[in-house]
């Protein structure tokens, strides 16, 4: 029995891939933004599109975030579907108002007149010492707005599944890469060599079309103890953090912010009565806030200790200071001691 | 001072200028706020506003280079004449079944105006905002696109409808947001939505439309379509980011789209001055981004057809993009939330010197002898009592806050094109709270 043809990708090859075949199989997408045609991206990630699909399916833009967004929302209004690229997601506040004005409600606004079946896709979070322009993960901005999906892949599989299903979806997504994992997962030692994707499992990419749909979480580890609720880089960190502590805990990682999976979740802390909720973005009013409000709305009786935070702290992304800044083994060591001992 | 500098430095004055910041020597700096010429109480004078003759910039080809018709940028596109007369190199030559359409348009967007504003002041909806004294630069310009291209409005442009056929039955139900509402009661009213009439969803927030406009006519000319588009904003809103960022990537992409800057004077109750209108021209933005620029007599509607022409024929033979001003007068309020008379002097629109759009094209017609004073008056009777009808026929729809409106749940449609679970729950809590407000026969309502 053959399966699909499967290639071992990090998760910058699995993006292109995954653009790649959407290029081709859909006249309609279209791919722009800031060093993305002759160039590749400052990532790579669309390295070699332009010159297989032409430029006017892959372009340079200016340098104008509401331009690239605002550009988008009419392309789509046309009946195009574009990819436009936010080359880091700490530079997406100047098309913020044409994300959350105009594609997010273009749809409900129009009733259905219009709608707006764009991707906008985004380098995020920290852990590449870049500063406080080129770390942040503000994700929990967009799940705030009505109107548009948030997903965030953790594996070159997700990534290539999840990015074909929101190319396709006809709302708007924000799709945000975790670029400290773009070239292997993170354990969360810095001090420690890079692990390549090709000795994980989730670098085993089909070469060809598959979808992973939106909305679903996966558990990536089962266990009974407590539930880990987390995404992007994450988790990995937390799974090397479970190991090393020998922590019989179910990890989940959500995929998908909005819309959230919310059954996979209530089933998981119902069953280990604990939940602890993971995200590098910063504390205050994160994404983490509605997780812990969610669990507690529909496992309050099932819990054995109140839902545990673990996130980046309120300040600016710090350039020096990143490793103490980062949720990184010590601070899940402490939270993981903290929620079994209550 | 812990932080002094060494003396080697030979920097020890900078300590005592950090006492005094303010140097004696100089004269002191003064920030300038504009302020608009004339106030509530006083009486305009407009004889400052330079009115060219017509054809002092002649027609230039279409295919012009734009650094080559800087002087339009600054000029004034003029056809019509101080003796009523179509005249010149603008001149369209329109012949005069059209001449009576664009005049029955304008009379018919005023005549609708005058209901609706009516409509709002007798507490059948929430607001409204009338066109009047800048009837032309909807009306006039939508005539010279084909049907098929795409309009990206602003608020204060529902002339394009108006133009396009779309019926005002419609137009109604948006504004009382009643059961009969094609956007089901989501939107204030005017921010019309309809894609087959080729006129783009509004806002309501500023601009926003301007970078979507530039997108669509890039993708109408990455897919070798024929169809370009067409936006509007006003002198205030050309501030935002969003008119520039489109300006640029419309240079860059030579997208074939036509922007249109509707400066009517005011922004609610902020003269032009405040959108820069001392320094320059609106139509002079396009220089720096290297577009064609053309400043139009916004009150002379066969000027402004011209210059859509114009721009619409450059478009559409890749020619690239063109900013238009229509340099016309707010004859009335912002909307029915202000009082222009709280802030501008009254009677400004009366002096205005480039005079009503309506009452020239009426008095061109009549003087090439296809009209008369007796006509116009019977159809401005002849429209109004048209509008009443129809009016009539949209209340039987509801008017806004008299419980005919989209049923309850259509408040949680089209978030997304599949309803997701938190919605869901969402909806129906919300209908239990209908329950408990109206009773269990809440429905029948």
């Amino acid at each position: 029995m053959s399966g699909p043809a499967m290639k071992t990708m990090n998760m910058i090859e699995a993006i292109n891939s995954a653009l790649d075949i959407m290029l081709a199989k859909d006249p309609d997408v279209v791919i722009m933004g800031e060093d993305v045609g002759y160039f590749g991206g400052v990532f790579r990630a669309t390295a070699g599109l332009q010159a297989k699909h032409g430029k006017t399916r892959v372009f340079d833009t200016p340098i104008s975030e509401c331009g690239i967004i605002g550009v988008g929302v009419g392309m789509a209004a046309y009946g195009l579907r574009p990819v436009p690229e936010i080359q880091f997601a700490d530079y997406i506040y100047p098309g913020l108002d044409q994300l959350v004005s105009e594609a997010a409600r273009l749809r409900y606004r129009s009733a259905n007149d219009f709608i707006c079946p764009m991707t906008v896709r985004s380098p995020f979070g920290g852990g590449i010492f870049g500063g406080q322009t080129h770390s942040q993960s503000p994700e929990s901005l967009f799940t705030h707005v009505c109107g548009i999906k948030t997903v965030i892949p953790a594996t070159p599989y997700d990534a290539k599944g999840l990015l074909i299903a929101a190319i396709e979806d006809n709302d708007p997504v924000v799709f945000f890469e975790p670029k400290r994992i773009y070239n292997g997962p993170f354990s969360g030692y810095y001090d420690r060599p890079v692990e390549p994707w090709s000795k994980h499992e989730g670098s085993a990419v089909p070469d060809e079309y598959y979808r992973i749909e939106l909305g679903k979480a996966a558990v990536v580890r089962e266990g009974e103890a407590v539930t880990v609720l987390t995404y992007g880089t994450m988790v990995h960190v937390v799974k090397a953090v479970v190991a090393e502590h020998g922590i019989d805990a179910e990890i989940i990682d959500l995929r998908t912010l909005l819309p959230l999976d919310i059954e996979t979740i209530e089933a998981s802390v119902k069953k280990t009565g604990r939940c602890m909720v993971v995200h590098e973005a910063t504390r205050t009013s994160g994404f983490g806030a509605e997780l812990a409000a969610q669990v507690q709305e529909r496992c309050f009786y099932h819990l054995e200790a109140p839902v545990e935070r673990v996130t980046g702290f309120d300040t600016p992304y710090p350039h020096s200071l990143e490793w103490a800044y980062f949720p990184g083994p010590v601070r899940l060591a402490r939270a993981f001691d903290k929620i079994m001992k209550d | 001072m812990d932080n002094k500098l060494p003396e080697s430095f030979g920097w020890s004055w900078v300590e005592a200028d950090m006492a005094k910041s303010k140097k004696d020597n100089l004269a002191p700096l003064h920030l300038h706020i504009p302020e608009p010429k004339f106030r509530p109480g006083d009486v305009a004078d407009f004889s400052d506003i330079i009115i060219p003759a017509v054809d002092v910039h002649p027609r230039p080809d279409e295919h012009v280079l734009p650094a080559d018709i800087h002087p339009l940028a600054y000029g004034l596109v003029r056809v019509l004449d101080e003796n009523h007369q179509a005249t010149g190199s603008w001149n369209p030559g329109l012949d005069v079944a059209t001449l009576q359409v664009m005049l029955r348009k304008m009379l018919l967007l005023r005549a609708f105006d005058d209901r609706m504003f009516r409509a709002q002041r007798q507490g059948k909806t929430s607001f409204y905002m009338k066109s009047f004294g800048e009837e032309a630069t909807s009306v006039a310009a939508t005539m010279a696109l084909d049907f098929n291209d795409m309009c990206f409005p602003s608020y204060r442009q529902q002339g394009i409808l108006i133009t396009r056929d779309y019926p005002l039955v419609d137009m109604m139900n948006q504004i009382y947001s009643n059961r009969g509402d094609r956007l089901k009661g989501r939107q204030l009213p005017i921010m019309y939505s309809a894609k087959d009439y080729g006129f783009f969803s509004l806002s309501g927030n500023l601009t926003t439309q301007y970078p979507q406009a530039v997108g669509w006519a890039m993708a109408s000319a990455s897919r070798g379509d024929t169809r370009i588009s067409a936006v509007w904003c006003g002198d205030g809103s050309t501030s935002e980011g969003d008119f520039h960022n489109a300006l640029t990537f419309a240079a860059v992409y030579n997208a074939p789209v036509i922007f249109q800057v509707v400066n009517n004077q005011w922004a609610i109750s902020s003269f032009s001055g405040f959108a820069g209108s001392e320094r320059t021209t609106f139509a002079a933005r396009a220089i720096g981004y290297g577009i064609a620029g053309l400043r139009v007599d916004g009150n002379d509607a066969l000027a402004v057809y011209a210059a859509m022409q114009w721009a619409a024929n450059r478009a559409r033979n890749n020619g690239g993009p063109t900013l238009i001003e229509y340099f016309t007068y707010r004859g009335e309020g912002h909307s029915t939330s202000d009082d222009p008379g709280a802030y501008r002097a009254a009677e400004e629109y009366a002096l205005w010197p480039l005079g009503d759009p309506v009452t020239r094209l009426k008095d061109h017609l009549i003087a090439i002898g296809a009209w008369g004073d007796a006509e116009h008056d019977a159809l401005i009777i002849e429209l109004s009592e048209y509008v009443k009808t129809i009016q009539k026929e949209a209340e039987q729809n509801g008017i806004l806050g008299h419980g005919l409106h989209h049923p309850f749940e259509t408040m949680f449609e089209d978030v997304f094109e599949e309803m997701p679970w938190h919605l869901k729950e969402q909806c129906a809590q919300m209908l239990e709270e209908q329950q408990d407000k109206f009773g269990s026969n809440w429905k029948a309502r």
